[in-house]
């Protein structure tokens, strides 16, 4: 189906920014090689509003991935394409109840609590900043957890390792970032630890990336 | 999760829009909210998660009851901003809906979007992509009949 001649994908990623978190652990996850070009959110004014990256990506925002002759944005749009070409191993079970769940968890956290704590946001949020954020998380943190003492196993949704848990990690990690008291969610605390013990979260986590700035280097 | 909607169904409940129209696509698969192909159908999610992640959250009524009198503007700011994007996104994507000519799960995304625009009195001249496809959509019986203008809780001030 893909021609190795295909030149490798491209992802445009910042080291920090969670959505991009969630693509690398997929790309490593499945074993797709790709090039990394660096977009710093802060540096300029913000790189991913220049006009280069805006004739790339016209939603101005990170991840894109460059991938089989097209570009694509949004994490889950850019995983549900990795796992309809490249199906092994798969990041979501077979029965459409379980997918559900995988999808509900996921959409959870990239629709109802990551972007109301996203750059932008946060920006105009001034020095309430840090409370601003908490807030959300906490708000969407009490949710999950009550949702995870249902679906969960080893993982996220039973004990396969599956879409929502690519986007459970680089939350906690925005969680704790901003601070927040993880001891109310023992159900998520359990599986993120879990997870970075997996080699792909690891190679993809924030510390380790080309961009990381030195300071927080791993 | 303290949220709208549930879908109670087969013997589960599901929250979450799109992994409820996921679910249903992938259970009823007729007719087809999501295109054969790999590629058009990253197209039809990427729109669909641009507006469900980048913009309705931004200016749904948790954060719209935060802002207090700030509200229009920045909700105005939101949609604008999204709406920018989504124009230049469409100009590349669409036919007579979002993705080619087949409505999906894109054009499901779409059209409350506009309807939260017009609520909130944002100028859509700028997207005549997003205006076309609006008015398409709105010809057809299921967002007529689901349209807030004629649910069992509409206001009878608000009742089409």
């Amino acid at each position: 189906m893909l021609n190795s001649m295909d030149s490798k994908p491209i992802l445009y990623s910042y080291f920090r920014s969670s959505c991009s978190w969630r693509v690398r652990i997929a790309l490593a996850l499945k074993g797709i090689a790709y090039d990394q070009v660096p977009v710093n959110l802060l540096k300029d004014g913000g790189q991913q509003f220049s006009a280069e990256f805006k004739a790339l990506n016209p939603m101005q925002q990170v991840p894109a991935l460059k991938i089989d002759g097209i570009t694509l944005s949004q994490s889950l749009a850019i995983i549900h394409y990795l796992e309809e070409t490249r199906p092994n191993p798969k990041l979501l079970p077979q029965g459409p109840k379980k997918r559900a769940q995988v999808r509900m968890i996921s959409d959870h956290i990239v629709s109802g609590i990551q972007p109301l704590q996203n750059l932008s946001i946060l920006q105009r949020m001034g020095e309430k900043k840090m409370e601003w954020a908490q807030q959300c998380i906490t708000s969407g943190f009490q949710a999950l957890e009550q949702i995870l003492q249902h679906t969960a196993g080893r993982y996220c949704v039973g004990d396969e390792v599956s879409m929502a848990d690519l986007c459970l990690v680089p939350q906690v990690f925005n969680a704790e970032r901003y601070k927040v008291d993880l001891s109310p969610y023992p159900t998520i605390t359990r599986i993120n630890k879990a997870l970075l013990e997996l080699e792909a979260f690891k190679a993809s986590h924030p510390s380790r990336q080309p961009d990381t700035p030195a300071e927080l280097r791993a | 999760m303290q949220q709208v909607p549930a879908l109670k169904i087969d013997g589960i409940t599901l929250s979450q829009s799109l992994a409820i129209i996921h679910y249903l696509e992938e259970t009823r698969p007729n007719p087809k909210l999501l295109p054969q192909g790999p590629k058009k159908r990253a197209q039809v999610r990427m729109i669909s998660d641009h507006i469900v992640s980048g913009i309705q959250p931004l200016q749904n009524l948790s954060i719209l009851q935060r802002m207090g009198e700030k509200k229009m503007e920045w909700a105005q700011q939101c949609i604008t901003s999204g709406f920018q994007a989504l124009e230049q996104i469409l100009q590349h994507t669409a036919g007579r809906y979002c993705v080619g000519d087949e409505v999906s799960m894109a054009d499901l995304c779409l059209v409350p979007q506009v309807f939260n625009a017009e609520r909130y009195k944002v100028d859509l001249s700028p997207y005549p992509t997003i205006t076309r496809i609006n008015k398409a959509l709105l010809e057809l019986e299921a967002f007529k009949a689901s349209h807030p203008s004629r649910q069992p809780d509409t206001p009878a001030e608000l009742r089409a």
